[in-house]
């Protein structure tokens, strides 16, 4: 293909490698190595959350400030959300064509996507150090 | 008889179009590609849950209260129910596709082994941790 004497994609085009959505596979590689992070980091915040179902305040406050706990959800919550953002990244750019209503979603996308993480991070770093 | 007419919504009516999901006879394949899709949906719905479990537990006991009265209420169990589905189903999909980039399982009755075992993989997951979850509590 890059051979191709017909082809009107221009040399610098193809030595950056970025396509026609100027993003080259930058999105799907991530979406592959947070995938591959959240396979062992889901199954161990399922654990988390079944062993604190039915217990009281000060257990789950513990639980969740203990160091190696909260590495784990710190570890697992922005991983979680990045992974979220890119999918319905994804989504938004297959379903929703108007361009003022893609740009707005891909926008409210990432904003809910930081509040979420900031809150979830946030609660961690207070129970762990308040 | 050959349409003529040049006006722009009867040139869109006469465009070329690519078959869509009508036109395809239905496949075990393609309902779990859209379910993989959904699901990740409602994951992404249901972090709105987990902040606010995380945050009332880092605010104060009557905040945590409140959300442990709404885990334990009915809607607020099947909610829970429904997530951990979706997490396994998610989970277990997105690991089949791990299995297609290393480029095996495309083949017919692969690809119906995976999705079927997908299917029911995600259905045992979920029942087996809320056993879990029931005996533990």
């Amino acid at each position: 293909m890059s051979n191709n004497p017909s082809s009107i994609r221009t040399a610098a085009a193809k030595v950056r490698h970025l396509g026609s959505a100027h993003a080259g596979t930058h999105h799907a590689w991530r979406m592959r190595i947070t995938s591959l992070a959240l396979v062992p980091l889901t199954i161990a915040f399922v654990w988390v959350v079944v062993s604190l179902i039915g217990k009281d305040h000060a257990t789950v406050r513990a639980t969740l400030g203990h160091p190696f706990v909260a590495i784990l959800m710190l570890l697992f919550l922005p991983t979680g959300v990045y992974h979220m953002m890119l999918g319905m990244q994804t989504i938004i750019e297959d379903y929703v064509h108007g361009e003022h209503a893609k740009t707005f979603s891909l926008m409210a996308n990432m904003f809910f996507c930081a509040i979420i993480g900031l809150a979830c991070i946030y609660a961690i770093l207070r129970l762990s150090f308040v | 008889m050959v349409n003529t007419d040049q006006s722009p919504a009867a040139r869109e009516a006469r465009r070329p179009m690519s078959p869509h999901l009508q036109v395809y006879r239905f496949a075990l394949t393609m309902a779990m590609s859209i379910a993989h899709r959904i699901t990740g949906v409602g994951l992404y719905a249901g972090t709105l849950l987990l902040a606010w479990w995380l945050v009332a537990a880092a605010t104060d006991a009557a905040s945590f209260a409140n959300v442990s009265w709404f885990m334990g209420t009915i809607i607020g169990r099947l909610v829970l129910f429904g997530f951990t589905w979706a997490l396994f189903h998610h989970l277990l999909g997105g690991l089949r596709h791990f299995v297609w980039d290393l480029g095996y399982g495309m083949d017919h009755p692969e690809r119906e082994y995976l999705a079927q075992g997908t299917l029911i993989g995600a259905i045992v997951l979920t029942v087996v941790v809320w056993i879990i979850a029931y005996v533990v509590s």
